[in-house]
């Protein structure tokens, strides 16, 4: 291969502290320079931004087992479309990701299709039942280092204090979906005023920051590694940033829906809002979005859910719940919180690809930019205005709550170690 | 008059007395040799029912047909996309069919309302979940405006599991729409989240609530909340908050006492109450029936006769 | 508009009518006069009151409100309803329908259809004020108060002294008439 160099392009590079306008210069899969070369394919670059590809710590995947919704195939298409060369697919498949054989599976499926680098989650427990711990030794022998049974909470206080200790052996980290269930029967929608009129069960703010508290106790005792994922309260944000104070080993991430969208939406009862745990308060936005800003919350992970038509076209007490994010987080992260002033384009980068690299021990991905690194990187116009049309996008799914809506900035290229996964806005075969 | 009838809250104080008026009207159709008038002759109304209640859709069907409506009845029970044909798809048949009015009761809060995306007809709203029966709401202001000849300023107290009933959702807006006093008693544990946002008052206190109640309405108690653990036991629950002779000699003269039905004697009411002359509770039966008509003569006004 | 009828011919008018009524039916005794809503009512209100004083008899009155029966639900939409109030059975009795103008003839048609949904009279007769012509239905009054040639477009009013404060029929100029 040639080399190829992108001329002109403002390079945001958190990992290595840099945002200035630089060329870039690729050959075969490495990055050889960085400054004023114009070695090789000169691509202009100008008006664009140059970044670390994008890293999701929290997508389904769906396969095995829900290939209606989404496959490995499609959903790394999603992820290439939205700026992303690696993403941690969830263990919740069918059948669960609680052996190695199922992780084997989904490497070898996200190979062939070649859009993205998969880092798949574990189950923590045999098929999520939250009683006894899945085989995690066998999966960390395939490169697992994050576990969840997300989706469904590890219940036993005392379950989950062995697997924190457990995965010690590999300095691995447990991602406990903080959902007090006891607290949550039959819940539709975030508990408040608003559910009661529309005469939903409630899912109280106490259900997941009484969850947190205990997770960020037991791993604090342990000094043990632990992940909060999809954190939707004010609470649960305050609790981590009084950890983090402590030591505690805590990281946490955000999705943009969480940053972006309150309950209000649920008055249409269209099941495009519904999701676990839910839209809530003015609030918690506000408090999540100051958790981002001073690095309370590490991450930005979409919490990509991706379900049928039929599915979320259902009576909403009937429809599942998630939404899709790979192919609008970017955007999203630009027009609500950059232009909101909430972040800046380094913050926002750090937090969609520099910190959820680092914190998930994922090398390779989230910078630095530098001679030798592999080549993953996003070119995205953050100028560039564009409509979310649901039924154009990578994913096999349709359920995006931003379909229609007006987003700024545009992913142009997205490259996996010097390939081009995602080229002039569309996906490379 | 309004396109859909999903909730009371879309009602003004001057739909709600049109709706009144109208049916005071109509009542008197019951009582003639030939039930029926001609006006609605023509039409299709379908009782769409995902949850059984029989009483609520002959109610329907009766004022349907006294308006000289063809009704067809489409039980859906247990319908959902798993077990085959789920509400997009019925709905989408009944548009196809071309029906002028969907009278529908499920379990699921806001079906009523999503349905409205996929049918030109109306919309009536027979009950959905925990949100709204705003023909319960019309036949209950009805049946109080019938019994003490006004609804501005009276004291109406509803009593019960307030946080699982749509009748009581309804209910209480509706009276506070038309300027009434609402308290709403029970349990904390069986009032909902935010109730003090509903302009109502809330009290813990039967006792207190009664003597200055001039409308008792008494909500239905599921035994199952009981293993729920809303209350301890129906005991407990029908003497602190039931109604019995003794609270019903305490309400003042005239008061009188309501309920949506069905029953559960020996909880929330006793059997003796229950049968008592100041209860009202069959006439609200029988007036459902002329609000449901009213309610059908209102919304189907002004539109060409389907082909 | 000029007054075609002042409150006097009215007066001569409705008591003759009564007459009328007594000498076809042969006296008072199976006659129920119905009003239609709204000037109908008054108007069989005064004829009964005549026909009280002639015979002596207390005449049974009652009210027809048409809104439910008539044919044009479709395109007036939903109109507020009056009361209707059957005085008696009407079963084998002579229903004297009452109204201040004849004109079409569908409210007519609605007033006979509703009350054969009431009963079953022995015969249905007609009284108006005025009849104006232009039936698009075979219908005929019985009792006229006065005959009134008009072109189809020109206004014909009745005011009563108990809806409208005094008595009077007002036709409106052809000049008038918009076209």
């Amino acid at each position: 291969m040639t080399a190829l160099t992108f001329a002109g392009a403002r390079v945001v590079d958190p990992a290595a502290n840099v945002d200035a306008v630089a060329n870039v210069t690729i050959d075969g899969d490495t990055v050889t320079a960085v400054g004023d070369q114009r070695e090789g394919t000169v691509v202009d670059a100008d008006g664009l931004v140059l970044a670390p590809g994008l890293v999701d710590l929290h997508v389904h995947l769906r396969e095995p087992g829900r290939e209606d919704a989404e496959t490995v195939a499609t959903g790394t298409a999603a992820a290439a479309a939205g700026g992303f060369t690696a993403v941690c697919p969830m263990a919740n498949t069918d059948p669960v990701t609680d052996h190695a054989g199922v992780v084997e599976q989904v490497l070898r499926l996200a190979r062939d299709a070649g859009h993205c680098d998969v880092y798949p989650v574990g189950a923590i427990t045999r098929g999520l039942k939250g009683e006894e711990l899945a085989e995690m030794g066998a999966m960390a022998a395939l490169g697992v280092r994050c576990f969840s049974d997300d989706g469904m909470p590890v219940r036993s206080a005392q379950v989950m204090r062995r697997a924190l200790e457990y995965v010690r052996t590999w300095d691995a980290i447990i991602c406990n979906h903080a959902e007090e269930s006891a607290l949550t029967g039959g819940a539709q929608m975030n508990e408040g005023q608003l559910a009661t009129l529309l005469g939903l069960a409630g899912w109280p703010r106490e259900a997941e920051d009484v969850m947190v508290a205990r997770d960020l106790v037991l791993a604090g005792g342990l000094g043990a590694r632990l992940h909060v994922p999809h954190v939707s309260t004010a609470g649960a944000v305050e609790l981590i940033r009084q950890a983090k104070q402590r030591g505690v080993r805590v990281t946490a991430e955000a999705a943009p829906h969480h940053f972006t969208l309150t309950e209000d939406n649920a008055t249409t009862y269209d099941p495009v809002y519904k999701v676990n745990p839910p839209l809530r308060g003015k609030e918690d936005i506000e408090a999540i979005r100051a958790g981002l800003a001073d690095g309370t919350i590490d991450a930005i992970a979409t919490d990509h859910a991706p379900h049928p038509p039929e599915q979320k076209e259902q009576e909403w007490m009937h429809a599942p719940p998630g939404m899709l994010g790979l192919e609008t987080s970017l955007a999203l992260t630009l027009t609500e919180l950059v232009d909101g002033g909430v972040l800046t384009l380094s913050q926002a980068i750090a937090a969609l690809s520099t910190n959820p690299a680092r914190s998930r021990d994922i090398s390779g991905h989230g910078g630095p930019i530098q001679p030798g690194a592999p080549a993953n990187l996003v070119l995205f116009d953050p100028q560039q205005q564009w409509t979310v049309d649901a039924r154009g996008l990578q994913s096999r799914s349709r359920n995006t709550p931003y379909a229609g809506m007006q987003l700024r900035g545009k992913v142009v290229h997205t490259l996996l170690r010097g390939r081009f996964t995602c080229r002039d806005g569309q996906v490379a075969a | 008059m309004i396109d859909h009838l999903l909730s009371i809250e879309d009602l003004t104080a001057d739909h709600i007395t049109e709706v009144l008026d109208t049916a005071e009207a109509l009542k008197d159709i019951a009582l003639r040799p030939i039930k029926k008038v001609p006006t609605l002759r023509g039409r299709t109304v379908c009782n769409l029912f995902f949850e059984d209640s029989t009483r609520t859709r002959i109610s329907f069907e009766i004022a349907a047909k006294r308006l000289s409506a063809d009704v067809i009845n489409f039980s859906a029970k247990g319908s959902s996309v798993s077990k085959g044909e789920g509400l997009k798809d019925t709905a989408l048949t009944l548009q196809a069919m071309g029906v002028d009015a969907i009278v529908v009761r499920h379990s699921a809060s806001g079906a009523p309302q999503q349905l409205t995306q996929w049918v030109d007809a109306k919309v009536l709203n027979a009950g959905d979940g925990w949100h709204q029966h705003p023909t319960q709401a019309l036949l209950d202001l009805f049946t109080i405006r019938e019994k003490l000849g006004r609804l501005d300023g009276l004291r109406a107290a509803v009593v019960g599991d307030v946080f699982h009933s749509r009748v009581a959702r309804s209910l209480v807006q509706g009276l506070t729409t038309m300027g009434a006093e609402v308290t709403i008693v029970g349990p904390p544990t069986l009032l909902p989240p935010r109730v003090d946002t509903w302009g109502a008052a809330v009290s813990y206190d039967i006792d207190e609530v009664v003597p200055k109640t001039d409308v008792l309405y008494m909500l239905r108690v599921q035994r199952e909340r009981m293993s729920q653990q809303f209350f301890p036991s129906s005991r407990e629950y029908a003497r602190l908050w039931g109604i019995d002779r003794d609270r019903l000699g305490r309400l003042p003269e005239g008061a009188i006492v309501m309920h949506p039905g069905p029953m559960n004697r020996g909880v929330e009411i006793s059997a003796d109450v229950a049968d008592a002359a100041n209860s009202v509770i069959t006439d609200q039966v029988t007036n459902g029936i002329a609000v449901r008509m009213s309610c059908l003569y209102l919304m189907l006004g002004g539109e060409e006769v389907a082909a | 508009m000029s007054a075609v009828l002042t409150a006097d011919d009215i007066r001569r008018a409705l008591k003759r009518m009564a007459h009328e009524i007594l000498e076809r039916n042969k006296g008072a005794d199976d006659v129920v006069l119905m009003g239609i809503r709204t000037r109908g009512v008054p108007l069989a209100e005064r004829l009964a009151a005549h026909l009280e004083q002639i015979e002596g008899a207390k005449i049974p009155t009652g009210s027809l409100d048409v809104t439910l029966y008539r044919d044009d639900y479709a395109r007036t939409g939903p109109l507020p309803l009056g009361q209707t109030v059957f005085p008696d059975e009407i079963d084998g009795k002579v229903v004297v329908l009452v109204d201040d103008v004849l004109y079409t003839g569908r409210t007519i048609r609605a007033a006979m259809d509703a009350t054969m949904d009431y009963g079953r009279p022995k015969a249905i007769q007609l009284a108006v004020l005025v009849d104006r012509g232009h039936r698009e239905l075979p219908i005929r009054a019985d009792y006229v108060g006065k005959n009134l040639p008009t072109a189809a477009g020109q206004d014909v009013r009745v005011r009563l002294e108990s809806v409208d404060g005094h008595d009077e029929v007002l036709l409106e100029h052809a000049a008038e008439v918009t076209p």
